[in-house]
């Protein structure tokens, strides 16, 4: 059994999404990453194996929890960091996504990870360079480091996912997060609940590996996790919902709720919270909320993914040396 | 006809090596029981140089010098480096503790991610980053650093880089089950078990009960 992981050899010098990991490879980052989650906690909070490593956030949407994270974990392994948002960016004057990133391969990047609205953003990069790009979030795609933490923080609770019921409540159809999750969670044996108004669920959800409900009080007695997602309403088209009153009446995580839940239930979020509005605060800063330890698990699980596509990298450049 | 006997006689000849082969086998075996065994000059030769009992008497020899070095008004703990440094650390610890009469902290340390090679792999090793598990504070205690092989030195050079981030020991002492030749590195042990002289490329294996299921040190 520890041969058999010891073996096992990381070789994607990219983390486009979770959807094309094997539930080993999952596994492996995991156990990667729990080997990281010491450094935060001690005097010196840096180690030294990106050292020397250029690291570029290349964030084409507003993210604050995200991009810090990032920069954290990468200058927690001694790597250099350049910030590089729209705002402050030549994209504003007209320059494409590949110019932008060729441009900063000529400085000598070796990580870019990369955020954009476009999904398939971080694809089609990792078809153009040579450095090594990890999506943090593109489109409605995928947001494979949230998936990730998320599946990290509920196996560091419950020891595995295996069998556990987890419900993913909220605005789905809009929600990267949520596809990330799914994928993570099925692959580790998780079975995934999707939970919200039908106008929230994309569409063809039943070519995913998910159950779907429409009401929220119909699975809270039976789950493990609840994950509650944000309404975005940067992203919401049309009316979906009648109010936002209405939505927090049906779909929000309140403690009369909570009453009929399994007392040692998992309450996540990935934040920002609408305190209030899909989650009370009562619940949010209760007993059963991990969403704190979510944002300091995220460090350690963004450390282990940019140490393991450094390390594919590092092995693929010996090989084509050696030609 | 002919061909016939051709072929019973090219069965006969194979025959013959096969059972050579496996007659060979046989010797190899028993000169294993014997500690040390060659089948022929193109096969690779093992020697046990230490077995069970040997190696339970240096750790025992191991554990008094360090009694006798340590001031009594010093906190001493035992660090082990994975992964069978820590089975050596346990070991280590379970006799000092014994000795002193005082329980004696111990904590696991992985160097991964201070190895001087993780930007340059050779072939098909990739070390996979553990735990650490040191669950006290370091600062101002006398760190007995342990270690199944001393070899090039460059493990313990990764492994002092990872304590210094941790804090600021009285002293860091090396214990090594097997001291061998080979030093890239300006370090030596403090305290070495069994030094083995061995060319650059023979291989010096400590095997233990907790990881390999055998007991013995081995050089191949």
């Amino acid at each position: 059994m520890k041969n058999k992981t010891s073996q096992f050899k990381w070789t994607r010098k990219h983390l486009l999404g979770l959807r094309e990991l094997s539930a080993e490879e999952i596994t492996y980052i995991l156990d990667t990453a729990a080997g990281f989650e010491q450094i935060s906690s001690r005097a010196v909070k840096k180690a030294p194996p990106l050292r020397g490593k250029l690291v570029v956030n290349l964030f084409f949407e507003d993210s604050t929890r995200t991009r810090n994270s990032f920069t954290l974990a990468a200058s927690r392994l001694s790597a250099d960091v350049v910030e590089f948002t729209k705002k402050d960016s030549s994209v504003s004057k007209g320059e494409t996504l590949l110019d932008t990133a060729r441009n900063l391969e000529a400085m000598g990047i070796d990580i870019v990870v990369i955020r954009h609205n476009a999904g398939g953003a971080p694809t089609l990069l990792s078809k153009y360079i040579n450095a090594c790009v990890v999506n943090a979030g593109d489109g409605f795609c995928e947001h494979p480091t949230q998936g990730l933490l998320d599946v990290y923080t509920i196996r560091k609770r419950k020891g595995s996912l295996k069998g556990l019921k987890i419900a993913i409540v909220g605005d789905i159809a809009h929600s990267r997060v949520a596809r990330s999750d799914m994928w993570a969670m099925t692959k580790l044996g998780a079975e995934v609940i999707f939970v919200g108004p039908p106008t929230l669920i994309p569409p063809k959800v039943d070519q995913l590996p998910v159950k779907v409900s429409y009401s929220l009080d119909e699975v809270i007695e039976k789950v493990d996790v609840v994950n509650m997602l944000r309404i975005q309403f940067e992203r919401l088209g049309g009316n979906p919902f009648p109010s936002v009153r209405e939505y927090s009446h049906y779909f929000g995580l309140t403690v009369e709720r909570m009453k009929r839940a399994k007392p040692d239930i998992l309450v996540m979020h990935p934040g920002p919270i609408n305190r209030g509005l899909e989650i009370e605060s009562e619940v949010a800063d209760g007993q059963n909320s991990v969403i704190l330890q979510q944002v300091s698990n995220g460090i350690a699980v963004r450390m282990a993914v940019l140490f393991l596509v450094n390390q594919a990298a590092a092995q693929t450049a010996e090989v084509s040396g050696t030609i | 006809m002919f061909v016939h006997d051709f072929a019973n006689h090219r069965d006969y000849y194979n025959g013959r090596r096969l059972f050579q082969k496996a007659k060979n086998r046989v010797s190899m075996l028993a000169f294993r029981n014997a500690n040390c065994y060659t089948l022929n000059p193109t096969e690779t030769i093992m020697k046990v140089l230490l077995n069970a009992k040997q190696i339970e008497q240096i750790l025992k020899k191991l554990t008094t010098r360090i009694v006798a070095d340590t001031p009594d008004n010093v906190e001493i703990v035992i660090i082990g480096i994975r992964s069978r440094g820590e089975i050596v650390a346990q070991r280590l610890a379970g006799m000092l503790s014994e000795k002193t009469g005082t329980e004696i902290p111990r904590g696991t340390l992985d160097i991964t991610l201070y190895r001087d090679d993780l930007n340059s792999p050779k072939g098909n090793i990739q070390p996979k980053v553990r735990t650490t598990e040191i669950g006290f504070d370091i600062d101002d205690k006398i760190i007995i650093l342990v270690d199944d092989v001393l070899h090039t030195g460059r493990s313990t050079r990764a492994a002092m880089d990872a304590l210094i981030d941790l804090g600021r020991p009285k002293a860091i002492r090396l214990a090594v089950l097997v001291d061998r030749s080979g030093r890239e590195f300006p370090i030596q042990a403090d305290y070495a078990g069994y030094k083995a002289k061995a060319a650059p490329g023979k291989k010096v294996q400590v095997l233990l009960k907790e990881s390999d299921g055998v007991e013995q040190v081995i050089v191949e």
